[in-house]
């Protein structure tokens, strides 16, 4: 499968494990629910991902996010914003400097509010053309506020001249 | 007022270009109607009941010459010749076509305006007193802080997908006439224990069908923490506001049931941790916001006073409309005039475009360029000469806009109702065609004094019911429209919510039984008792006693 990651159309490795069926060999995701239950085992795994419904609470994670290559961000609709919020804190506030990917209801029209909260990777649906989404990163091009992005607050840069 | 730099002209134009595109993948078929739905929405784009309406912002309420002609032309030009201001100070076509937004939205760009987040699960256009500037009981502007949380707010990665949408309202005055206390967030500019200014913050309050009066979050905020606080707030929200069902996801909701005190230690918890994310303004940056909205170059005369003492004592009509229309200005020699939305016969905030444009011409002639609209739905030529007041209602009695009637019965706000809108249950311009029939004698709706009659054509309560001295609400009852009546709500500073009486009236018979509760009033009424505050101390049983008397 096709993802967009860093603004550029790449192959997908990793896989995704449904709760209670058994891991792939390789890159593959768990629910936040399995990683807290198998922690140790997944750990001594390695290349395991997690993914966060928008409920979940970052709080569970954060001992483990060294350990932790690709966190996935579920947005079941459109409408779903709390994914922001959870991308934003994994990369200002807890410092998570792995790969973080949108997956769901995904389509060009978030992906650069997404992306300047922290996210670098989209699953874009299925039915969307990619090169259109890949577009979708330049279209506006002033912002006004930071978030997790080298932006700074508009009245600073105006302030610096 | 603001003005634009290559930032904000350039985030303007480019967000045409992309609107232009998703209407294009739209038309394509790319974009289904619902995902198209969601994305025209923060461009302020609806579709109603009988075509697309299309809802402008007004930062503030306040706009130029310029931009009221560039309304005009578009009102003319892609409209039907008319436009209508809401109670968020914004301004509404109600008939264009989907091929010309994108064309609208270039003209208003041309002129700085947009129509950004006017809609949608957003922080919405900010609102202010509508004398800002100029009120004699202004501790502070509050404008600049109102451009300074627009730039913020727009385009707010984080932000654009919250669970329901966010209003925010900032006074400076005393006197709130910017109904702070019933918006997601209400600032109030006020002055802290050192003498500094700051703001006092409200949160959670509403209108809607579940109207809330706000509490009050933080004492005191010092201004160069307006937006970590504010961000602050917005990110509680995000992360907790009820996704699951659409009529319990406003901010107001999640206050209730977390509890002021709860709500208020979550977001001082996130406070501590965010407040040095970047946002704090400098002394210099807010100084800068200032300027903008510096006071224009007054030139008081002492002749225009006495003139003016003149012109009033020679013409009844003009006295008139000097008494009721316009209100006292921060400079002396200066009067704030009200242009008046309700003439009889006229839909309760509509503005032909040739009116459009008159105005424009006078507010240039006689107030600095500059117009307000409030969420009175009216407008305000905020900087005039008294000796140039006469002129200035000369004109505006050529554009049928000088109905001395602000403050009475008849400067009722009035929602849209079934003539246009989807969601209503109830029309609403024939309700305030009726009343302005029944009540057209100018000195019986003196004498009854301030009363601030507030309509709405369903429950949602676009057109403030609850808040109203004198609330009606539009209910569908199998089929035929009825009238909910409410009485003694109040917006300002002793907001509170109205109370219903009874049973809803059939829509024809609304003016009749106001009638009633205004006869009682004048009977039950103390001496200067204004009519929302004799339903205080009476109580609502007496009026419900006699409204409801040839039917028990």
């Amino acid at each position: 499968m096709q993802i967009i990651r860093n603004q550029r159309v790449e192959e997908d490795t990793w896989r995704h494990a449904p709760d209670g069926e058994p891991l792939a060999a390789g890159q593959v995701t768990v629910s936040l629910k399995r990683w807290l239950e198998e922690r140790d085992t997944l750990i001594a795994r390695g290349d395991v991902g997690v993914r966060l419904a928008p409920a979940d609470e970052l709080a569970d994670l954060l001992a483990d996010l060294p350990t932790i290559t690709l966190i996935v961000l579920e947005f079941p609709d459109i409408t779903e914003g709390r994914g922001y919020t959870q991308a934003r804190l994994l990369r200002t506030r807890h410092g998570y400097s792995g790969e973080i990917r949108a997956t769901g209801d995904v389509q060009h029209d978030q992906l650069s509010f997404m992306q300047r909260c922290g996210v670098d990777s989209f699953v874009v649906r299925e039915d969307r053309d990619m090169d259109d989404a890949l577009a979708a990163f330049g279209e506006v091009s002033v912002r006004y506020q930071p978030a997790a992005d080298d932006e700074t607050l508009i009245f600073h840069r105006r302030e610096q001249g | 007022m603001y003005q634009y730099d290559n930032y904000d002209q350039t985030l303007v134009n480019e967000r045409v270009a992309q609107f232009r595109g998703q209407v294009q993948r739209h038309l394509d078929g790319k974009l289904s109607d619902e995902e198209f739905r969601q994305l025209r929405l923060r461009n302020g784009l609806y579709y109603q009941l009988h075509a697309y309406m299309f809802r402008i912002a007004v930062p503030y309420g306040l706009f130029s010459s310029r931009q009221m002609h560039t309304l005009a032309h578009c009102a003319r030009t892609y409209d039907r010749g008319y436009g209508h201001f809401t109670t968020r100070q914004n301004v509404q076509f109600n008939w264009p076509e989907l091929e010309d937004v994108a064309k609208i939205m270039e003209e208003l760009a041309a002129v700085q305006m947009h129509a950004i987040q006017t809609s949608g699960n957003v922080v919405r256009n900010v609102t202010a007193d509508q004398y800002a500037g100029v009120a004699a009981d202004e501790l502070e502007d509050p404008r600049p802080y109102c451009e300074i949380l627009r730039q913020w707010s727009t385009l707010h990665p984080e932000f654009c997908w919250l669970p329901r949408k966010f209003k925010i309202g900032v006074t400076g005055a005393a006197e709130d006439r910017a109904a702070i206390r019933l918006h997601d967030i209400g600032l109030e500019l006020v002055r802290g224990e050192d003498g500094e200014v700051g703001f006092k913050v409200f949160v959670g309050g509403g209108m809607g069908r579940t109207p809330i009066v706000g509490k009050v979050v933080r004492e005191f905020l010092e201004k160069r923490h307006l937006l970590t606080y504010v961000e602050a707030v917005l990110r509680v929200y995000n992360q907790l506001g009820r996704r699951d069902d659409n009529t319990k996801a406003r901010i107001k909701i999640l206050v209730r049931s977390l509890g002021i005190k709860r709500f208020r230690k979550l977001v001082e918890a996130e406070w501590e941790l965010s407040r040095d994310d970047g946002l704090e303004l400098t002394d210099a940056e807010i100084e800068r916001m200032q300027g903008f909205f510096a006071p224009p170059d007054y030139q008081p005369t002492a002749e225009g006073a006495a003139e003016l003492e003149q012109q009033v004592a020679a013409d009844k009509s003009f006295a008139r409309w000097v008494k009721r229309n316009t209100r006292p200005h921060k400079v002396t020699g200066y009067r704030i005039a009200i242009v008046s939305l309700k003439a009889p016969g006229a839909a309760p905030g509509d503005l032909t475009d040739t009116q459009m444009d008159g105005i424009a011409d006078l507010a240039e002639r006689f107030s600095f360029g500059e117009l307000r609209s409030t969420h009175e739905q009216n407008l305000v030529l905020a900087d005039v000469a008294e000796g140039e007041l006469q002129a200035l209602w000369e004109g505006l009695k050529a554009l049928e806009l000088a109905t001395p009637n602000i403050g009475t019965l008849n400067d009722m706000i009035c929602c849209p109702g079934l003539d246009f809108c989807a969601l209503a249950k109830a029309s609403t311009i024939p309700v305030a065609a009726q009343i302005n029939e029944k009540f057209d004698d100018l000195d019986y709706l003196y004498d009854l004094g301030e009363l601030k009659l507030k309509m709405s054509g369903c429950m949602n309560g676009c057109g403030h019911h609850y808040v109203g001295h004198l609330g009606l609400l539009g209910v569908d009852k199998k089929g035929s429209e009825w009238y909910q009546i409410i009485l003694g709500g109040s917006a300002s500073n002793d907001a509170v919510l109205g109370r219903r009486i009874g049973p809803a009236v059939p829509l024809d018979e609304v003016a009749n039984v106001i009638e009633k509760i205004l006869t009682l009033y004048v009977d039950l009424r103390e001496e200067g008792e204004r009519f929302v505050d004799t339903v205080h101390r009476t109580g609502i049983a007496p009026f419900k006693e006699r409204v409801y008397a040839d039917h028990t």
